[in-house]
């Protein structure tokens, strides 16, 4: 039987060993700066109360325990707001919002992307332009308009500009202009409609970009905790939690830490699922003028 | 003669509008929602510069007063406006200097270690809220990890007030801001690097290209001219955004304003003070300083992928 050979490094031209292996011992450094306080959340998260307000601090846990997951849903049964709310708040909120992003986003990207129209040009300036005005940035203002329109304190102010966000029409639109034109140019011939051509046709072919648009505005929505907009606690999502368990001191960093973790999960676990797809995506979103 | 013609383009333009009307309806939904929370944002913000308004009542034109206010009489902006620059300063270009470079590195790993890098270099900015972690690491007490840690070494006598002391807490913002800093434009260098045309390295080698610097410096950067305008845009975009990490360490306001940036300034004016009128113009200087500072970047990088 013939093992299949593993390469450490990238085979390429110009490359010397010792180079190599000195990248490696540079990347893991500074990896660890990156992941060491991930880490320590981790390590956090599993650690006895002892432990935590132990002097001098350790890093690493002794003798792990789940207590503080145990104490974390007990400690939230006493908001009077049970843990069941945020995360169907959270679960809520993202999904409409990020599924909105995708959904109206991938048919505005087709037309911009494809078709030739009066002001097409005018529009993907004004999304290029509109790339720079992060959520942050625009808030004071956003928060007249929607106190103009009744959405404050509604769910809707966090859902409803997370479906008009350019970032992800941006990365689809490039990611269409790399589909074959003749299949497009086919299916017109066929008598298909410019809707059915987005159906048939664009939808399955950018997959990849959905799935890229979906990890980065996965990860906004879900740790958005939409305090600004949002004041009832019932309507809030989880990142709240965090916040509030925060405040609470070094007596609570445990639960703190538990919360964390549980937060961190699911968008780390999307990417580590979709990072080949993320790169093939990521490769079309260089801004050409 | 020239009115016939005239009309004539009008009358195509309008027939080319007609004849392209599924276009129009398959961007409407998604520029509603773009108009009603990003566009109207943003050029409501510039009208209501000029005006007085606390939310209560309708806003009352002030003419330059708010600009006048804020460029001759408001020290705490310059305060803000100072630690925004330096801010800026510090964590943009470095930021973007991360991302290319790390990016790079990892390109020449394997199959198998590209995508554990790309991972753990990513975690931060995926594990979002989780930057309240650097809370517990930068505590005030002892109980804080680097505090604990550094008096237990006998380095520090007292616990260091990491994150209330004015001349500290900006770097130690500046240091987890970092920690965040490889974001989308990270992403962007990564599948950068790897969809280049390997050919055109064999090639280099053949024309004397000797070593990965020189192979960086004449084949790589001219070829990701895309990527590198697009992960400015996004830098730019995040640099400017830092807010929210300010309140959760430092808190809002911070300790006279010593790590306060023009955003957490404007929440302050809008939320705290309800100077609605004011924080628009607050607002409306930072939006024409990013497109000022997007231009200039654009502008150089075009010039330099261009001149190779």
């Amino acid at each position: 039987m013939k093992l299949p050979r593993i390469r450490i490094f990238k085979e390429s031209v110009n490359r010397s060993t010792a180079g190599n292996v000195a990248i490696f011992i540079i990347l893991l450094l500074f990896a660890a700066f990156f992941l060491l306080p991930v880490i320590y959340v981790i390590m956090s998260a599993f650690k006895p109360l002892d432990e935590i307000l132990i002097f001098p601090p350790r890093f690493f846990v002794r003798h792990p325990t789940t207590t503080n997951f145990t104490q974390l849903g007990i400690y939230v049964n006493d908001f009077w707001v049970p843990l069941s709310r945020y995360i169907f708040n959270s679960v809520f909120m993202t999904v409409l919002g990020v599924g909105g992003g995708l959904v109206f986003g991938s048919m505005a990207a087709y037309p911009l992307s494809k078709h030739k129209f009066p002001g097409k040009a005018v529009f993907n300036q004004i999304i290029v332009l509109s790339l720079l005005f992060s959520a942050a940035v625009t808030e004071v203002p956003r928060y007249i308009v929607m106190s103009v329109m009744g959405l404050i304190d509604t769910q809707w102010s966090i859902i409803l500009p997370a479906c008009g966000a350019t970032l992800g029409l941006y990365l689809m639109r490039n990611f269409i202009g790399q589909i074959n034109n003749s299949m497009i140019e086919a299916a017109r011939i066929d008598g298909c409609s410019e809707f059915g051509i987005y159906n048939k046709i664009i939808m399955p072919n950018v997959k990849p970009a959905w799935l890229t648009v979906l990890v980065l505005t996965f990860n906004t929505t879900w740790n958005n905790q939409g305090t600004t907009f949002i004041y009832t606690e019932n309507l809030k999502g989880l990142a709240n939690i965090i916040t509030q368990l925060n405040s609470g001191g070094t007596a609570r960093l445990g639960l703190a830490a538990a919360a964390t973790l549980i937060m961190m999960l699911p968008p780390m676990i999307f990417f580590l699922f979709s990072q080949n797809m993320i790169v093939e995506t990521m490769s079309t979103s260089g801004l050409k003028e | 003669m020239e009115n016939s013609l005239t009309l004539n383009k009008k009358k195509s333009v309008w027939k080319r509008i007609k004849s392209n009307v599924s276009s129009y309806v398959m961007i409407a939904p998604f520029g509603i929602f773009f108009i009603l929370f990003w566009m109207i944002p943003v050029i409501g913000a510039i009208f209501l510069s000029f005006t007085s308004f606390n939310m209560l009542e309708l806003p009352v034109w002030a003419g330059l007063s708010n600009y006048q206010r804020m460029l001759l009489e408001d020290d705490v902006f310059f305060t803000v406006l100072s630690n925004t620059i330096v801010f800026a300063v510090v964590t943009g270009p470095l930021g973007y200097i991360f991302s290319f470079f790390f990016a790079w590195l990892i390109n020449d790993m394997g199959r198998i270690l590209r995508p554990i890098f790309t991972f753990f270099f990513y975690a931060p900015t995926l594990a979002g809220a989780t930057y309240m972690v650097w809370t517990f690491l930068f505590s005030n007490n002892q109980y804080g990890f680097l505090n604990g840690t550094l008096m237990n070494l006998g380095l520090i006598s007292e616990p260091v007030l990491w994150l209330s002391d004015e001349t500290i807490v900006m770097y130690v913002i500046i240091i987890v801001q970092l920690w965040l800093s490889l974001g989308t434009g990270f992403l962007a260098f990564i599948a950068g690097f790897q969809s280049m045309d390997k050919s055109l390295f064999e090639a280099g080698a053949i024309d004397g290209v000797k070593n990965r610097w020189q192979e960086l410096r004449y084949i790589t950067i001219p070829q990701m001219a895309p990527q590198l305008m697009f992960s400015a845009v996004m830098q730019i975009s995040a640099t400017f955004a830092v807010g929210d990490i300010i309140m959760a360490l430092a808190g809002s306001p911070t300790t006279n304003y010593a790590a306060d940036v023009l955003v957490t300034y404007m929440k302050d004016l809008s939320t705290v003070r309800f100077e609605l009128g004011y924080a628009c113009t607050v607002a409306t200087f930072l939006f024409i300083l990013m497109i000022i500072l997007n231009n200039i970047i654009t502008t150089v990088l075009r010039k330099y992928s261009t001149d190779d």
